[in-house]
């Protein structure tokens, strides 16, 4: 019963903020069926929609984990945008630097950076929350900026290709050291590294001893300090992990996508990541479904641009609804119990 | 910015000035939002969603006043919109199970997306800006001159702090605010509803920070573009904190910060480009200071409301 609630309410959340979302659209005289129907064909009705749902799906399993993960572990992280983009500036540097060595080595290692750049960023975020009692969503959003005044700083000075005018960027990869694409597709083998990462992540939190213990310190922190746990370490551990995580979407967007790193890197993957975090109820294997689900709308704003002459930040403005939707839902999962006849019911 | 040609004949005076008349500018929104957090933080609820408030102030004052030729209008529109989405933030964070954090930031992501929206169809050049105070008659300087230009949003985000603290203080509604803040069962058992009292501080400290997003857009240079308010919402909360939950120091902090602001681009005016991004993101590094600084895992801030963020 629990199971069948647990995939009820976020769909029944989805469905009723879909639509609010069509009254919206239909207070603006745009018919909402109409908007329904291009948001399901832009992101699902053809095989070439589908490839471009994987393609943003891919950065958003990885920004999803970010949430996750240390979300299990009792704190909440909204910093993805910002390991996202340290994440694609540690791998551009490194992939730079090896143009020499073996493609694959040479990716292995921008993976590396990626992960070190984007998990010290959330590790550190978290460690300011336990050890300082700095909230992690505050320093989160201000490490955000500082990432992208990093990233600016760094594209429009020493890492600049003099050659990129009016927009400015780095040199770019080399053809054969960037991240190849599945064939005849333009998917690319980023989203192996989201669903694997994913998978890792279900198999870390439901079946080792350190992901319960993560999951004790997340449930009830008295407990797992007077069981001896090492709270600040778990929370840490856990915090990298997510934050390793949103890196690699840096390093994929870099290495596959754009081939170098340019303002695109701050693409807002990191901030969907939050809401697709949520979504799936911190749960890694659901972030492969929602990923898919949310990848779907992101790829429907250009349709929903040309179809029907909405700006694209309708999206966002969907998100919006969404995001309310899920919290309202939160309050259901008690209710619901409440009206299946429950024994302390009666004594009440 | 506006000092950035006629500062330099000051040499590094200039960056004086210009970082003196940047914190009387830069300081307005840092004011409201403060104060308005503040007022929200009284009452024991977080508002985290500042920043999409803050977002929504902004593209509606500049929509308004576009479209009524009245900047005013514009301000008052944005306090109309501020009101709701404070309205629906308590009742948000009302609901059982829902968390002040979780809320907060859905409604950054609900503000922002709005705001966005809307935005996309004011694609106006400017709007009409409210109208300046002039205190640099005086001075034959032009940057001191320009420098002393005020909105008229200062002097109110001022009078506003010193009225939060007179209410706090000497009312029976501020007793009541920090009632339900402080210990909301105590104020229950005296009668007052802790849940009205709540409401209504979180809508009007969601109507004074939609006043902080109008200055965005209704001051110089007065246009909408959606990094406008670049984490100045959510700096806020943190200022709070520095504050002490005191109205009066709020000023003061979001007078720092300001200046803070200023820092970056009065040093390009000097020349020194060399890390304009670094020097601009001084404020994010100076939020942070300052939570490290006043923060602590173990004690309860001085000055926290006793039931801050819980139910």
């Amino acid at each position: 019963m629990k199971r069948a609630e647990s995939v009820l309410v976020p769909l029944g959340a989805m469905l009723a903020g879909l639509l609010v979302f069509g009254v919206f659209c239909a207070l603006l005289g745009v018919n909402p069926l109409g908007v329904y129907a291009s948001l399901y064909k832009a992101g699902f009705g053809s095989w070439y929609s589908w490839q471009n749902t994987l393609v943003r799906a891919s950065p958003l399993l990885l920004c999803g984990l970010c949430t996750s993960l240390p979300a299990r572990a009792g704190i909440i992280v909204i910093g993805n945008e910002g390991a996202v983009v340290l994440g694609g500036m540690g791998a551009i540097a490194i992939g730079l630097s090896t143009t020499t060595l073996a493609p694959w080595l040479s990716l292995t290692m921008m993976v590396a950076a990626a992960m070190v750049c984007g998990g010290l960023w959330i590790a550190a975020s978290v460690a300011l929350q336990h050890y300082r009692g700095v909230s992690a969503v505050i320093s989160g959003l201000l490490l955000n900026y500082l990432a992208i005044a990093l990233m600016s700083q760094l594209i429009e000075g020493p890492m600049r290709d003099p050659s990129s005018l009016n927009n400015p960027a780095t040199y770019p990869l080399p053809g054969d050291h960037r991240l190849p694409y599945f064939a005849g597709t333009h998917v690319h083998y980023g989203l192996i590294f989201g669903v694997i990462a994913c998978l890792l992540a279900w198999f870390l939190v439901e079946r080792t001893t350190f992901g319960f213990a993560m999951k004790i310190s997340g449930g009830n922190l008295r407990a797992a300090r007077l069981a001896g746990l090492p709270v600040g370490r778990l929370v840490v551990i856990a915090g990298f992990l997510g934050g390793a995580a949103a890196g690699i979407a840096g390093m994929v967007e870099v290495s596959a996508v754009h081939g170098r790193a340019n303002e695109a890197l701050n693409a807002g993957y990191g901030y969907v990541g939050i809401l697709v975090a949520f979504l799936s109820r911190q749960n890694p294997l659901v972030v492969v479904v929602v990923s898919l689900l949310v990848g779907g709308l992101l790829a429907s704003g250009g349709m929903l641009q040309r179809a029907h002459d909405l700006p694209d930040s309708t999206i966002s403005v969907l998100q919006g609804i969404l995001f309310l939707f899920i919290l309202l839902s939160e309050t259901v999962y008690g209710r619901l119990r409440l009206l299946k006849a429950s024994p302390d019911a009666a004594t009440v | 910015m506006l000092l950035q040609s006629d500062s330099s004949g000051l040499g590094i005076w200039g960056v004086g000035v210009a970082i003196a008349g940047g914190a009387l500018r830069g300081s307005i929104p840092y004011m409201f939002v403060s104060l308005g957090e503040c007022l929200t933080e009284k009452s024991g609820k977080i508002n985290l969603g500042m920043e999409g408030v803050l977002l929504m102030g902004a593209m509606t004052a500049f929509a308004v006043s576009d479209l009524t030729g009245s900047p005013w209008l514009g301000v008052l529109a944005a306090a109309m919109v501020g009101l709701l989405l404070g309205g629906l933030h308590a009742w948000l964070t009302q609901q059982p199970a829902v968390n002040d954090v979780a809320a907060g930031i859905a409604m950054i992501v609900f503000g922002s997306g709005l705001a966005f929206f809307f935005g996309k169809r004011f694609v106006a050049p400017m709007a009409p800006q409210l109208p300046l105070v002039n205190l640099g008659g005086w001075s034959n300087t032009p940057a001191v001159q320009s420098a002393l230009r005020i909105s008229p949003l200062f002097f109110i985000g001022i009078g506003a702090g010193f009225f939060l603290h007179w209410v706090f203080k000497q009312t029976r509604w501020g007793r009541q605010i920090r009632a339900a803040g402080d210990d909301p069962q105590a104020a229950r058992a005296l009668g007052i509803s802790v849940n009205t009292v709540r409401f209504v501080a979180i809508m009007a400290g969601g109507a004074l920070a939609a006043v902080g997003g109008a200055h965005l857009t209704l001051y110089f240079p007065g246009i909408w573009s959606e990094g406008i308010s670049g984490g100045q919402g959510l700096m806020a909360v943190a200022l709070v904190i520095f504050a002490k939950w005191s109205p009066r120091r709020c000023l003061a902090a979001a007078l720092l910060f300001g200046g803070a602001q200023a820092l970056g681009p009065s040093l390009q005016s000097l020349g020194i480009n060399g890390f304009y991004y670094i020097f601009n993101a001084s404020p994010y590094l100076l939020t942070l200071a300052v939570m490290l600084a006043t923060c602590s895992p173990n004690r309860s801030l001085a000055g926290m409301p006793g039931a801050l963020g819980r139910k």
